[in-house]
């Protein structure tokens, strides 16, 4: 009789999505996204201030540490060096008003951690975007403070203390396109300027982390959906390039649907998640109460992925034609 | 045939072991949204728990008087007469909180607490004894209810039964008193009573364990003969 002794150098490892069809691990993946948000932070320091570093370290701060602590609760290996809760509470800040309240950054940090994330088992496993769970708490809690826009600093007049999608829907005050494209408008910290999400989102894409088929689909989706109401009454409604230059569009396309988790893993489901989250983000901007939607139409459309991916699941190779 | 409880256990059960809303999940309608603050909750739990007793005492009453095919709309017909009652008194008495409580008053008819008492305890069991047990489960109502309303109203509007207890510089969050915060606040609960049990569940089967049996060897387990 011999006696087998199991091997305890292989292991059978299981672990959670995202498992990424791509060279990138999820630490490098990101550290890459850290990385593209470089050029949003810049342009945050420059149209609001130097004090919006502070906001960016007490969000990253607190992300961070109600990770550590809840994985520590529950008795669960750390993994903080896999920059996730770093990428959320990043994110987080950018998505913020200027010169935002740090105890409210705070409490919104903790909520996206713990509620978004950690609640649902951590990385992997929750259905909302994180950054965006934090922000529509906030959102809730404050409203006021939350609506509350600093001038940026290089203001060519008061006009634009407001956020131009804000501005247009209760003024009716248009704003200057090339102005928006450079970001010199009010808005949360990292969304005013389209150039800068532009280089940040269009390396990530280059470098494959983030998958072109989203936001494609979302831009294609708002100039779709927007361009028929511009057409029908243009004097009522913006044209479609305003849509997609003002608010958190371009933010929210390239940063925040395109997240992996929360995102559909078939291109013919992430198609569809895109056109439903420009059509629920022009029905909330032309009809709804909130001058910007771009938050509770990925929130939304995050509840449906994995219907989507039910549906778009390809037929097994070889199995039914 | 099962064991009677005495009467106090009886009693005693609503509150915790079986407490209508935390542990039979029943009743959410109310407990969800008149819960913006603690003294909506408990006039929500009193009215409740009145109109529970009395129908109880009926209900058990007539049990065997009240034919089972139409069983239903019979309680529901006097739970509803209860209910009436309620409602009428308040809106002379307490003008202010009946608006408030707006059309959650004549709802507690269709509160499935209620009718959920009828069908599993005051149709079986004795008039005392249905009453005792109506009490408990509106006590246990009344609890789970102050406990929501008062910590919605304490984060929400920085007060409890409107006495300021936060300082000022606590800016209230709004989406407490909204009604995502009243699923907030109730998962947060249920989540920690829940563990609380199995962790208390855990331990006591693991006493009985390490009482009977003896470890078995101290072989490895990942040595298998073959």
């Amino acid at each position: 009789m011999a006696t087998v002794t199991a091997n305890p150098t292989y292991k059978l490892e299981l672990t959670s999505s995202p498992h990424v069809h791509s060279r990138w691990s999820t630490k490098q993946a990101m550290w890459m996204v850290v990385f593209a948000l470089v050029p949003c932070i810049v342009s945050a320091i420059l149209f609001f201030g130097i004090y919006q570093l502070t906001i960016i370290a007490v969000s990253v701060g607190f992300a961070v540490g109600t990770e550590a602590a809840i994985k520590y609760v529950r008795k669960r290996k750390i993994t903080l060096n896999d920059g996730s809760a770093l990428i959320t509470g990043l994110l987080l800040a950018l998505i913020l008003p200027p010169n935002f309240n740090l105890a409210f950054v705070a409490l919104g940090s903790i909520v996206a951690i713990a509620l978004g994330k950690e609640i649902f088992g951590g990385l992997g496993y929750n259905i909302f975007n994180p950054a965006l769970v934090g922000r529509a708490f906030l959102q809730a809690s404050f409203p006021v403070q939350m609506t509350t826009w600093e001038q940026p600093n290089y203001a060519v007049d008061s006009v634009t203390s407001a956020t131009p999608l804000a501005s247009f829907k209760f003024d009716a005050v248009g704003t200057e396109l090339n102005t928006m494209l450079i970001g010199n408008i009010g808005g949360s910290l990292g969304e005013t300027s389209t150039i800068a999400i532009l280089l940040g989102g269009l390396f990530l894409i280059a470098i494959g982390i983030v998958n072109y088929r989203i936001p494609l689909a979302m831009v294609i989706g708002v100039i779709l959906f927007g361009g028929v109401f511009w057409l029908v009454d243009p004097a009522a409604y913006q044209n479609p390039l305003f849509h997609l230059l003002g608010g958190g569009f371009m933010f929210g396309a390239l940063f925040m649907a395109t997240d992996w988790v929360s995102s559909p893993l078939q291109s013919k489901g992430m198609w569809i998640y895109g056109f439903g989250i420009a059509l629920v983000l022009i029905l909330i901007r032309l009809f709804g109460g909130l001058p910007e939607g771009v938050m509770y139409a990925i929130l939304f459309m995050n509840a449906f992925v994995p219907l989507i991916n039910r549906y778009t699941q390809p037929t097994v190779f070889g199995g039914a034609k | 045939m099962k064991t009677k409880l005495t009467l106090s256990k009886e009693y005693i059960k609503g509150l915790w072991e079986n407490n209508p809303v935390f542990k039979q999940v029943l009743g959410m309608c109310p407990a969800l949204a008149v819960t913006v603050s603690a003294l909506n909750g408990i006039a929500m739990a009193l009215a409740t728990t009145f109109v529970l007793v009395f129908s109880s005492l009926i209900i058990s009453t007539f049990r065997k008087l009240i034919p089972s095919q139409v069983r239903i709309a019979a309680y529901i017909l006097i739970i509803a007469t209860f209910v009436t009652l309620v409602d009428l008194i308040m809106k002379a008495q307490f003008p202010s909180l009946s608006k408030e409580l707006g059309p959650y008053i004549p709802l507690i008819v269709v509160n499935c607490l209620i009718l959920g008492r009828q069908e599993a305890f005051s149709s079986k069991n004795t008039v005392f004894r249905s009453v005792v047990d109506a009490l408990g489960m509106g006590t246990g109502f009344l609890i789970a209810l102050f406990v929501l309303g008062g910590i919605r109203e304490i984060l929400g509007s920085r007060t409890i039964l409107g006495l300021q207890v936060l300082p000022d510089f606590y800016e209230p969050w709004l989406i407490m008193i909204l009604p995502a915060g009243a699923f907030l606040t109730l998962g947060f609960l249920m989540g920690f009573l829940n563990t609380y049990t199995e962790r208390k569940k855990r331990l006591e089967r693991e006493a009985i364990l390490k009482k009977h049996i003896k470890p078995i060897s101290d072989t490895p387990i990942n040595t298998v003969e073959a």
